[in-house]
Parts: C-alpha cells; structure tokens; sequence
C-alpha cells in the first residue's frame, strides 16, 4: 500500500509538473497564425511512412538505422511503461500479462530493444565525445545544445540500464515460471548475478529508477531540443502537403492587387471590414504560423538541413537549422511578455536580432533542407516569409534585388530588356 | 499566339519561352533547339511573343509578392483571352510557379516541363535520336532544384538523355540529394553572401570530377551556372554544358 501511496504522489507530480508546461507551450501556440490542415487521409499515410517508418532519416542510412533501431524500441518499451504505471497505481505486478500472446511479443522485443538502445546509446554519446561530426557544430550549436544531446542520452542509457535491470532479476525471482517472455535477460542473468541469489532488493531499485527517470524525463525533455520525442510525430502528420516547390500565396496581397487592377475599384477607399493585415510577412514571433512554431519545436537540432545547404557548404553565414532554434529562443524570450500583453516590445526582433538578412539573402530556396529534415520541417517558406518582410514592410534589399524587381516592374523581365526584343531568339529561324 | 487567334486558329500548346529563352544569350539557342524539336515532330503549338512577361518567380522569391501577384494577375489575364489550356516552357522556374503557384491565383493549366515534353515525344517514337552521334560521349545530368525536389521529376530528362544512347553517369549529389547551382531564389540576380567559395564552382567541381565531357541541364539558371563554372576552371575546351533540347536536337542534325 505504502508503494502505490509514494507512487501516486510522484505520477500526481510528474503529471502537474507537465500540465503546467503544456499550458506555457499551449499560450505560445495562441500567439502565433493560422496555418490550414486537411487531407487527413494523406496526412496519416505519410505519417505511417516518414514517422513510423523512418524513411527520411534512413536517408543517412548507417545512422539513421542506429536512430530507427531506437525509435521502434522505444514504442514497444513505451507499451511496458504503459503496463509500469497501472501496476504502481493498483498494486499489481505484470497487470498487463492476462493478453497472452500478445504480452509475450511485447515482453519479448521490448527486452531485446533494451540492450539495442543501450548499444546505440553508446554509439551517439562516443560520436559525439570522439568524433568530430561537421553537422554538430556551427554557431547556433550553443553549450546548451551539447549539453542536451549528452544529458539526453545519458538519461535514456540509464532507462536501458534500469529496464534491463527489472528483466534481469524478474526472471531469476520466479523460477517456476514468469509472465512474458526475455530472452537476452534470461540467458544473460545466470552469467551476471549467479544462481539462487536473492534479488527482490535489486528488482525494486531497478523497477523504481525506471519509473522516476520517466517521469523525470517526461518534464525535461519540454525544456530540451529533446521535446522532439513528442512532438516530431506529430509535426510529421501535420507537414506541410504542397510541393516543395510551391510557396504558400498572400491572400491578403491578392485583395489589394485585384482592387488595384480594377478601373472601378482602383481609386476607392478600401472597403470596411477588409483591413490591410497589420504586418506583410514574418517579423517577428507573433507573425509566424502556428506551424513554423510546432517545427521549431521538433527540431532536434540534428543538423542534416545544415550538412546540404549549398549557401552553408560554401562558407555563407545562412544555416537553415539555427532559424528554427532562432524561432523558439525567440518564443522563449518573447512569449511570455506577448501573453501579458499582446502590445509587448521589447525592442528586439527575430529578423535582425537574432536572424540577420544575410543570413536570409544567402537562401537559393533549393528545398535541400526540406527534403532532407528528418520530420518534414520546412525552412524555405519561413525564410521567404522573412525576407518578404524586409522588402515589403521595410524595403530593404540588396541594391541588385532592387533592380531586379524594377526591371520586372517596368519591362515585364528580370533584366533591362524591352518586351519588343522578346522575338529575337527566331531571328534568321 | 495573336496571329493564330486572328486567324481563328487556337494550337494544342502554348510554348512559354520564358525571359532567359528570350534574352539570354546563350539561352536562346536551347529555345531554337527546342522549337526545331517541335516542328520536327508537327507540334501544334505557339508563343506570346511580345505579349510575354515575367512570370513574376523571381519577385516572389524575393520576398516581393505585390510585383508577383501583378505580373501573375497580368499574365492569367493574357492567357485566358486566349484560351490557353497546356502550357510547355523550358524554366523549371516557370514551370513550378504556373503548375504550382497559378492555381491560387485562378490560372489553372495543365504544365508541362521541356523533359517532360520531350520524353513523350521519343518514347512515342515522334522523335528518333541517331544513336551514332553521341555514342563515343559521357553525359552527367544536374538536376535544377525546381524540377527535382520542388516537382519530384527526376527521370525525365535522364530517359531524353537515354535516348541518345550515350554513355551517362552521375555525380554523388544527384536526384532528390543534388546540389543547387546557386541560382535559385533570386540568387541569379545579385552578388552571393560572402564565403568561402561560390555555389556554382562546388557544383562545377563535382560535375568536372565524374569526368563526363558534356554536362546536361534542363534550366537556364543552371546552364549559366554551370556554363560559368566550367569557365572559371578553365575546362571550356574539354567540357561543353548543353540543354537536354540541344542534345536531342544535335542527335538529329536539326
């Protein structure tokens, strides 16, 4: 009884603790725009392939295996954790059992994955320690940023180790027959722990600092990049579903551009009712998407976007993770003056404070970053909502950029040719 | 187009030249190449000529989207006074704004890249390519971004070049994993951020290093990228940078 006291206290924590982030995140989320879903059918397909899948991450293919390998781990283990907490909640032990069959194959997969996880863990921390990977660095990877990698890592090596631990002496605890089936544990506990020993006190200390680390990781992991765990399934179901080449149109742009090509409607006031909107483009976090938010949220800050942009490659300051890690240090510092009051300034803005038009500039909108991000970010419409503030709201650009558009304005072409020379190519055909 | 509407005649196709097709020097030449391709297979088909514009691509990438949405306004307009129902155009830039961006403005067509067009044709057998003529030859094909990942057409233009019957390769980067030229999104317009190297010249090298003597593009950004790559390494004798059109067009001694 004492046991299911303690444990309800500290799933009542962990469970307060969370509510209380979701809501931060949830007013963040209130600040930002509309961003318009549909196509469920689509959205669940692609899904099942690039989130359930990995497609996109096995891209990398030796370690995206590595991460995929850990993924599919993760979600069978998860039905344990599952089984974890209505045991520490009704006294039971192995509550889950009566499914049989089922129970077995979950038992079964979630024991050996264990020990897969706790090898790729080994495998990311000495990459990260040893190696020199050009993807994890660069000027947005900030102490924080390894420190998180590492801290999270290191917590889920501890999960395996702890998860192994329950395995390993819940199979010597009961020889006369146990529910599940784990075959590393069973043929591993022998060798470790001998034959006959009591291990009742081990199981317990394994069984708890499984369950706390969970709950520990749970309210961490909001305040990490590693909040990806919840939320880069769902911002793959939620992807953008457009081409990679089609860029999302001005709806309010057209409005004004259809009066002014209107003889009739011209030089007439605007009619009520259809404001002008209160700012072109992204300026700051309030004038992102709920979406573009949601990607800053998942990003994991991996670095794959980074390692093809081809203005990163050749030395050019733009890196197209460090606008979503931008993104939410910029919700970080902003939001929750905005969520007092929604005329706060503080003088600062995303574009410029912390994302510089160079950066912006050096974009050729390839879509290489796109099609490599793991869980469909898309940086590209960002990027170009950005500079569409610089040119529209502010009109700074670079001097050729404004010649560009004035070409376009006056001749109907991106260089300073008439239209009447539009023929010459059939010259002499 | 206007001549043919005077006449009461409306063709199949409406062949978007686009301002690289009409100005650009070294451009014009695929446009010829590409319209000699059309007569040669009895294309029905015409271009705006003087009515053309600017799609208004570059405007929008800018970040400039009340030049975009005049110019595509504008150019929905001239195409609906003439009916216009298929559109071919040799621009990935243009072919990803009027298949993908139009439609939101109310221009609905159905668009079809050059490749696209061109691969049709030869797998219907309209076109014919002498395999003769490039058979001693090595072909690389680079990808323009706004025909691969931004439209998912990859296999196009290689299965034009397959019918030629040269030998092909491929760089590392290639398909959906091939690096932009450097032109994309406005960049072909201005000067590049300061770095440590130019796009186009890490582009050019790994295109030089697969040792192919002629280097395929299907857009004209990517032809003068590259065309300036092969220039600042000095390997202009050597390596020639041809339009997938030109090719096919040189296979048949058009």
């Amino acid at each position: 009884m004492t046991k299911q006291i303690i444990f309800t206290v500290a799933l009542l924590i962990t469970l307060g603790i969370f509510a209380f982030t979701i809501r931060r995140i949830y007013g963040f989320f209130s600040l930002t725009k509309p961003f318009s879903i549909s196509n469920w059918g689509r959205r669940v397909s692609l899904m099942m392939k690039v989130a359930i899948g990995q497609t996109k991450i096995l891209r990398f293919p030796l370690i995206g295996l590595v991460h995929a390998l850990v993924f599919w781990g993760f979600m069978v283990i998860t039905l344990g954790s599952i089984e974890m907490v209505i045991d520490g909640l009704s006294g039971m032990e192995r509550s889950m059992a009566f499914t049989g069959w089922f129970y077995d194959v979950v038992m079964a997969s979630g024991d050996i994955m264990a020990y897969v996880i706790m090898l790729s863990m080994l495998i990311f921390l000495g990459r990260r320690l040893f190696l020199s990977v050009r993807r994890f660095s660069g000027i947005e990877m900030q102490k924080k940023s390894k420190l998180d990698a590492l801290a999270a890592l290191g917590i889920i090596f501890m999960l395996m180790v702890s998860l192994a631990g329950i395995n390993l002496t819940y199979v010597q605890m009961h020889p006369g027959g146990y529910e599940g089936v784990y075959p590393l544990s069973a043929a591993l506990s022998p060798a470790l722990f001998g034959e006959g020993r009591d291990l009742f006190v081990l199981h317990e200390v394994s069984w708890w600092l499984h369950i706390l680390l969970i709950f520990a990781f749970a309210n961490i992991l909001p305040y990490s990049k590693h909040f990806h765990v919840f939320t880069s399934v769902p911002n793959v179901l939620l992807s953008r579903l457009e081409p990679l080449g089609q860029l999302p149109n001005m709806e309010s742009v057209t409005n004004e551009v259809r009066m002014m090509m209107n003889p009739e409607t011209a030089f007439a006031p605007a009619p009520e009712g259809q404001a002008a909107p209160a700012r072109f483009g992204v300026k700051d976090v309030e004038d992102v998407t709920w979406k573009n938010y949601l990607d800053s949220l998942a990003c994991t800050e991996c670095g794959r976007c980074t390692s093809v942009c081809p203005a990163n490659i050749t030395g050019k300051k733009l890196s197209p993770r460090k606008i979503f890690v931008d993104l939410r240090a910029r919700m970080k510092e902003k939001g929750p003056g905005l969520l007092k009051d929604l005329s706060f300034d503080d003088g600062k803005s995303l574009v410029r404070d912390f994302i510089s038009a160079e950066e912006l500039w050096a974009c050729t909108t390839c879509n290489a970053c796109a099609q490599e991000c793991p869980i469909n970010i898309n940086h590209p419409t960002l990027i170009v909502d950005m500079r569409r503030y610089l040119v529209m709201e502010e009109a700074t650009m670079p001097p050729s950029i404004a010649s560009m558009l004035q070409n376009i304005q006056n001749n109907g072409a991106p260089w300073q040719y008439p239209a009447e020379d539009r023929m010459k190519w059939a010259e002499g055909l | 187009m206007s001549d043919l509407a005077a006449r009461g005649e409306t063709p199949e196709y409406l062949f978007w030249v686009g301002c690289a097709g009409a100005f650009d020097e070294r451009y014009q030449k695929v446009t010829r190449a590409f319209v000699r391709l059309l007569h040669h297979a009895g294309i029905s088909y015409a271009v705006l000529g003087t009515e053309e514009t600017c799609t208004g691509d570059p405007a929008r990438r800018a970040g400039d989207e009340m030049t975009f949405q005049m110019q595509a306004l504008t150019v929905i307009e001239t195409l609906k006074a003439y009916n216009v129902k298929k559109i071919i155009t040799c621009c990935p830039h243009c072919f990803n704004i009027f298949k993908n961006e139009y439609p939101d403005l109310g221009g609905q067509y159905e668009v079809i890249h050059h490749s696209q067009f061109l691969r049709m044709l030869v797998e219907e057998g309209r076109i014919k390519a002498d395999p003769a003529v490039f058979s001693d030859k090595t072909i690389v094909f680079h990808d323009p971004c706004y025909l691969g990942r931004g439209n998912g057409e990859y296999e196009s233009p290689r299965a034009v070049i397959a019918a030629l019957r040269a030998r092909t390769t491929e760089m590392p980067r290639n398909r959906s994993k091939a690096l932009c030229c450097g032109a994309g999104g406005a960049q072909m317009f201005k000067e590049a951020e300061p770095g440590n190297k130019e796009v186009n010249t890490e582009r050019t090298e790994e295109a030089l290093a697969t040792g192919a003597r002629i280097v395929a593009t299907a857009c004209p950004f990517c032809m003068t990228m590259l065309s300036d790559g092969i220039k600042f390494k000095d390997k202009q004798e050597e390596v020639k940078n041809y339009d997938i059109a030109e090719l096919l067009a040189m296979s048949l001694g058009l």
